[in-house]
């Protein structure tokens, strides 16, 4: 049996940092059952060997012999969600203490911004309730070094309780210190030695209650002390997960009645004061801040421009147009082009050996216009995500992210999210399968699955040359309006849902905004490029997977008529035969020729798919269909109809199976995908029916 | 006073802190607890949130939930 540890610690705290040091390459990524909060997983790395101290020892913390050290066994560490507290309130919270209560690991490591102490604290003494061996990775030393601030690291130790080992995550200083006390404190099974903070009316309170629900605690298997806290805090699961009689709830109620009466102030508050109390008091005995520190300072200057009241919203359109440009047009671009050179040169290398070898034509057409062209698109766009994701960790990474809530969480408070979705759905009108992968930085599970649906809104880059076509054709004069206005009807259409599913589905309480704003810092590049590269994977695992056998069925369709003979025109293939199947159900928004409803279906896969099968049915190509285009429409108006469903109907496959990932439910993405076909149906249906009247 | 009312810069003592549910909670575990010494540093450029400094970090709310925090001004008045 392999150790387990637990990693916990603040959001901002340098946990991602410390959990790529402590565990290199060595990761998995799973997820916590039916929630979508990520479950990162990772062997610690073999401490032994090459190992380094770098003049940790000056910070006076004494050391053990290294004789005592027992040989290393494997070691599983798990990366519990940032939080702040155990409340049961927000769903990161009740997953990390359910994952410590139910999963029982063997040891917690609890990493604790030194820079930030005080705060840091509060989860330390919460968790120390839960009575499991644990260390304390006092994490940012070498800026509190740098700064000549000290921390007195014995006298922490004794206080709390448990070990305490000064890091630099980002440094890696002092992490195989951390890993050496951590195997030890599991090993010899190294309980908290204390447990209780409080003094007076509440030591009094949790003391009484620990004790007349000890039986029900071990049955339930939570630590006592724990679970009376909890009880005295109010905390509904608790109370659930102990099954407590009537009488003993009453109890429970008489006996915190009586600590807020002694106190004068409620349960929650009463908990909150006396672990801030506790922790104010040891930080003045053991932490000397030399003034203010420096990455403070800076903060505060740098912020003095970034959130300032008139240039924090064009710097902030600054750098999000900046990032577009690099991606959608210079950096994301040549990689793209790059990347189609070398698939075109295998195709090619592919085709002529499948043709020199004389396959038959069937089998070549299934390997090179199925398989080499579907994966080949997808995999166009993996430059994009690459890019993205390596500038958006960087904001994220530096703090940068959190001031980009702050500025624009006006703007998005009125339709039920907060300022920090508003980076996604930006990324939406470049892409959308990034900006649904982006979700994922969102503290909220409700939040995050509110901005997935909102995203395919915002209309991304490759409708473009759908309106570019259409505005040719039927719009020469008003071109740009009729642009402009598109864009402007995703939006206000999001708006309108945003609306109905705030009042609706996700009706719940949001989870409130009380953020931190941490101080900048600069990204890690070990975090930036493990990031990058998770999210590579990730879409490629898709595109040769789910994605793959999209474009497979589409190739079917496209290839073959009804008794499955190969087809020559393509308006006998069973995609064709789809599209007059459905073709009825279209005919209200003025949608009456088959192909139109062909080149949408054909759509499903990439929207570039619409312009390309529109001209390979009207027999043009991309340059004439302007011309070809007029003859498919009844009136301009059908045009503008069609456009409106473009606009909102479901996004490609692609997207949709980003939903499926980050939803983590196959159905939920169907549903998605479902709901946005309605939309745009409905949408475009009032368009033509109600233009028809007024025309 | 209630915090959404003190001027920005105006060093302040947090004497009660209101709201209910999760919202109280997130006020208490970010360490806004009473006799807590706060300052406005900034607001929004839209107006809103504000952020504010506590316990040696920034930390931001919303307007119409600061409003549920009492707050005693210390020391020196600042000019609205």
């Amino acid at each position: 049996m392999s150790l387990v540890f637990a990693l916990a610690g603040n959001q901002n705290s340098g946990k991602t940092t410390l959990f790529n040091q402590l565990t290199g390459s060595n990761q998995h990524v799973g997820n916590f059952p039916g929630v979508t909060v990520d479950k990162k997983e990772g062997v610690i790395r073999d401490h032994h060997a090459g190992e380094h101290h770098r003049g940790l020892r000056s910070w006076g913390h004494p050391r053990h012999k290294r004789a005592d050290i027992p040989a290393p066994a494997p070691a599983l560490v798990v990366d519990l969600p940032g939080i702040y507290s155990l409340s049961p309130y927000t769903s990161e919270e009740i997953v990390t203490r359910d994952f410590i209560l139910n999963e029982k690991p063997d040891g917690i490591i609890n990493i604790v911004d030194a820079t930030n102490i005080e705060r840091n604290l509060y989860l330390t003494l919460q968790l120390i309730e839960l009575n499991i061996p644990m260390v304390v990775a006092l994490n940012m030393m070498d800026e509190m070094r740098a700064n000549g601030s000290t921390v007195d690291v014995n006298r922490l130790e004794e206080e709390l309780g448990v070990a305490v080992v000064p890091i630099s995550a980002a440094k890696n200083e002092g992490v195989d210190e951390l890993i050496e006390h951590a195997l030890r404190a599991a090993e010899h099974k190294d309980y908290p030695k204390r447990q209780d903070f409080c003094t007076g009316a509440v030591h009094r309170c949790i003391h009484g209650i620990a004790h007349m629900i000890e039986d029900h605690a071990q049955a339930a298997g939570v630590p006592p002390y724990f679970a009376a806290s909890k009880l005295v805090e109010g905390d509904a699961p608790m109370q659930r997960r102990l099954k407590l009689t009537d009488n003993e709830l009453d109890l429970i109620g008489h006996s915190v009645k009586e600590m807020e009466d002694e106190l004068g102030t409620d349960r929650e508050a009463a908990l909150a004061d006396m672990r801030y109390t506790f922790i104010e008091k040891l930080c003045a005995e053991t932490v000397v801040k030399n003034g203010e520190s420096r990455e403070h300072a800076r903060s505060v200057a740098i912020d003095k421009v970034l959130t300032d009241k008139y240039a924090a919203i064009p710097v902030f359109l600054g750098i999000m147009l900046l990032i577009f440009w690099l991606t959608f047009g210079l950096i994301g671009a040549y990689l793209s082009d790059l990347l189609s050179l070398g698939i075109d040169i295998v195709t090619g290398w592919v085709d002529a050996g499948l043709t020199a070898w004389g396959v038959n034509p069937v089998v070549h057409s299934l390997v090179i216009d199925g398989a080499f062209a579907g994966v080949g698109s997808m995999l166009g766009f993996l430059p994009t995500i690459v890019t993205l994701f390596f500038f958006l960790s960087l904001l994220e990474d530096s703090g940068y992210m959190a001031r980009v809530a702050f500025v624009m969480d006006k703007l998005l408070r009125k339709i039920g999210l907060s300022g920090r979705s508003f980076v996604p759905m930006l990324i939406g009108f470049g892409c959308s399968v990034p900006a649904i992968m982006a979700t994922r930085t969102l503290s909220s599970d409700r939040d995050r699955k509110m901005t997935m649906l909102l995203v395919p809104f915002c209309s991304c880059s490759a409708k473009l040359p759908i309106y570019a076509v259409f505005t040719a054709a039927f719009f020469p004069q008003h071109g740009a309006l009729v642009m402009m206005g598109l864009y402007v009807m995703g939006i206000a259409v999001g708006i309108v849902w945003a609306l109905l599913l705030k009042n609706t589905m996700y009706k719940g309480n949001p989870v409130p905004f009380v953020m931190e704003l941490p101080n900048y810092r600069i990204p890690s590049p070990k975090s930036v490029a493990l990031l990058v590269w998770d999210k590579a994977k990730d879409f490629i695992t898709r595109a040769f997977t789910i994605i793959f056998v999209v474009t497979i069925i589409v190739w079917f369709l496209q290839s073959f008529d009804t008794r499955l003979n190969v087809v020559t025109d393509s308006s006998a293939s069973l995609l064709a035969g789809l599209g007059r199947l459905l073709t009825p159900l279209f005919a209200p928004l003025g949608f009456t020729d088959w192909r139109m409803v062909t080149a949408l279906i054909a759509g499903f896969s990439a929207k570039e798919m619409v312009v390309s099968t529109l001209a390979v049915l009207t027999g043009a190509n991309t340059a004439t269909l302007p011309v070809t285009l007029p003859a498919l429409f009844s009136s301009t108006l059908a045009a503008f109809s069609f456009l409106t469903f473009t606009l909102l109907y479901t996004p490609c496959v692609a997207a949709i199976s980003a939903v499926k990932a980050e939803m983590r439910s196959g159905r939920a993405a169907v549903g998605v995908a479902l709901m946005q076909c309605a939309i745009a149906w409905v949408c475009a249906l009032a368009v033509y029916q109600v233009g028809s009247l007024i025309l | 006073m209630t915090l959404d009312k003190l001027p920005l810069g105006q060093q302040a003592r947090i004497t009660v802190v209101g709201g209910e549910g999760a919202l109280r909670r997130h006020f208490l575990d970010m360490g806004l607890t009473p006799g807590t010494a706060v300052m406005v540093r900034k607001i929004a450029p839209m107006g809103d949130p504000i952020e504010l400094h506590l316990r040696g970090y920034e930390l931001t709310l919303r307007l119409e939930d600061a409003a549920r925090i009492e707050v005693e001004p210390q020391g020196a008045e600042v000019e609205a």
